[in-house]
């Protein structure tokens, strides 16, 4: 049967490693939000550096997977959903990356009260964005579990909306300069944006997920 | 003068050939799953060996409907349905039945002749022509289920499911070609079984090679030159047309269209059953397009997708023309032979 399979089975495996990448990348955002919290500068550049090196890498696996599935002809009938998965996976890398790359130039000034705050939020989007991945890889693999990872992206985008909002009305209730605050509201904004994304790929996941099924 | 006769036969071969083979490969080819050179290659070669395979099959049937015994005659008759299924292609596009042309040709043989035609003979064929699709469809429908419950248990990743399928349309095509040669070359060659050119036995080392059998061998060749040259649009055409169909459910279409030409075409499997007590299907060419319309229905209507019910009137209506023309351009082409060309196109 190998021989059947021999050519999509490293492509298999790029799409696995593309997925992992995403994976890595968001887990090290959030390892980078809370380094940065802490006041840990050197931890927190090599965070970004990471980021900045998985971003890349993601985008260079995208790039192999897209080619060899247009020169190979392979899946027609799904290559377009594909396609168009991978690429908005790579969103959330990307968003992930930006908001560390903001962290590093603007270099908010967060209360040491909110910091906590702020690291949950970074966490709730994080696992949004895992929980994505492990419903790509279903969408791959094993159809009927699509929807198990789905509902969990869902639940954590929602509470991180409702983290956010939380966190940005204690912000605007502190005693702060409005400069300060809109600052911290922005970084807010940010971070949530992580499972915006995420929640943007489950949307047409949702969709690919329909059509894939005979 | 018996091979410029026995040319109709293979232009009427040509025809079945740039048709039929859409039932067998449309759906992969329109889906891209599988290049047209490589539909083509794979339908000729098996279409040609289901032809020689299909001497002792379905040839009787049509001998029993009009048993053709003039050289002019059979030239005649074969090139009425050719012409009539050449046209009604050109002017559709949509694959039309070959066994109801050839069927409506000899209808109009006897009429012109004053052979009487076999009711009961006639009755058996325009039942199949009915049967054919309704069986389809219920087996394409069974096909379908079965994959459906089967595929999310078997967690195998989406480009592995896209080799399989492609390998299982690749062999499934094969035995549908194979089942398309057996079942529908008696349309091709059946009306010059009793005038054929060739000798009665000829011997290859040690292969002994019948008349019916080298007759045949010519037929299919015909069809495989005309799924070469001819069949690209009406594939694409096919496999588009009616409905969207996945590659999977392409592959569910051109199995289920096989069965029910091999199932109407194999005589072992009719002494089988018959053996055992059973019901067999009666051996009679059937359309393989009627088969594989049927077949995408019966998935349409059991996965609740649109049809595009225009296009399957367009198609309906070929078959109601295809018997009608042919057997009019039959009795039109023998008068002429037989008053202009002063050939007898029967024995008195």
């Amino acid at each position: 049967m190998s021989f059947l399979f021999r050519r999509t089975r490293a492509l298999e495996a790029q799409i696995d490693q593309f997925l992992d990448t995403v994976s890595e990348g968001c887990l090290v955002f959030e390892q980078g939000v809370d380094d940065y919290l802490r006041g840990d500068r050197e931890e927190f550049e090599e965070r970004h550096k990471a980021i900045r090196i998985l971003e890349a890498k993601a985008d260079g696996l995208r790039r192999e997977i897209e080619t060899r599935l247009y020169v190979e002809s392979l899946i027609p009938d799904h290559r377009g959903d594909v396609l168009g998965l991978l690429e908005s996976l790579d969103n959330v890398i990307d968003q992930a990356k930006q908001t560390l790359a903001q962290f590093e130039v603007e270099r908010p000034d967060v209360p040491e009260s909110l910091a906590a705050e702020y690291t949950t939020l970074a966490r709730v989007c994080v696992q949004s964005s895992q929980h994505l991945v492990d419903s790509c890889r279903a969408f791959f693999r094993e159809i009927t579990a699509v929807r198990d990872h789905l509902h969990k992206v869902y639940f954590f985008e929602k509470e991180a909306d409702r983290l956010a909002d939380a966190l940005k009305r204690r912000v605007f209730s502190m005693d702060l300069d409005l400069a300060r605050k809109i600052h911290l509201r922005y970084f807010c904004l940010h971070i949530e944006k992580v499972s915006d994304r995420a929640e943007e790929v489950a949307d047409r996941l949702a969709i690919y997920t329909i059509k894939r099924t005979i | 003068m018996i091979w410029l006769f026995l040319s109709s036969g293979l232009f009427l071969g040509w025809s079945l050939g740039a048709n039929g083979a859409a039932t067998i490969f449309g759906t992969a080819v329109a889906t891209r799953m599988i290049r047209f050179g490589t539909a083509a290659l794979v339908a000729g070669l098996f279409v040609v060996i289901g032809s020689v395979a299909g001497v002792s099959g379905t040839a009787g049937t049509l001998d029993e409907l009009g048993g053709i015994d003039a050289p002019a005659g059979a030239f005649g008759v074969a090139l009425a349905a050719g012409l009539s299924l050449f046209l009604l292609l050109r002017q559709s596009g949509f694959p039309i039945s070959t066994s109801q042309s050839i069927v409506g040709a000899i209808v109009g043989w006897n009429l012109y002749t004053g052979h009487a035609t076999d009711p009961a003979v006639l009755s058996r064929i325009v039942s199949s022509w009915f049967f054919c699709p309704l069986l389809a469809g219920a087996i394409a429908a069974l096909f379908y289920l079965s994959l459906r419950a089967a595929t999310p248990r078997l967690r195998i990743h989406l480009l592995e499911v896209d080799a399989l399928t492609r390998v299982g349309l690749l062999l499934v095509g094969a035995f549908g070609a194979f089942s398309l040669g057996q079942n529908n070359i008696a349309i091709v060659m059946g009306v010059f079984l009793r005038v054929s050119p060739f000798p009665e036995k000829l011997m290859l080392g040690p292969l002994r090679v019948s008349s019916a059998q080298m007759l045949f061998l010519a037929g299919g060749l015909a069809i495989a030159a005309g799924i070469a040259t001819y069949s690209q649009h009406s594939m694409r055409r096919l496999g588009s047309g009616l409905t969207k169909l996945s590659p999977l459910a392409a592959l569910i279409v051109v199995g289920a269209t096989a069965t029910v030409l091999w199932l109407f075409a194999s005589p072992g499997l009719a002494h089988f059953l018959r053996a055992h007590g059973l019901p067999a299907l009666p051996l009679v060419p059937v359309s393989s397009s009627q088969a594989a319309v049927g077949a995408i229905l019966g998935i349409s209507l059991v996965r609740r997708s649109p049809v595009r019910w225009r296009s399957v009137g367009e198609i309906v209506l070929g078959w109601v023309l295809a018997p009608v023309l042919a057997a009019l351009i039959s009795f039109i082409g023998l008068f002429v032979l037989a008053n202009v060309f002063l050939l007898p196109v029967a024995t008195p």
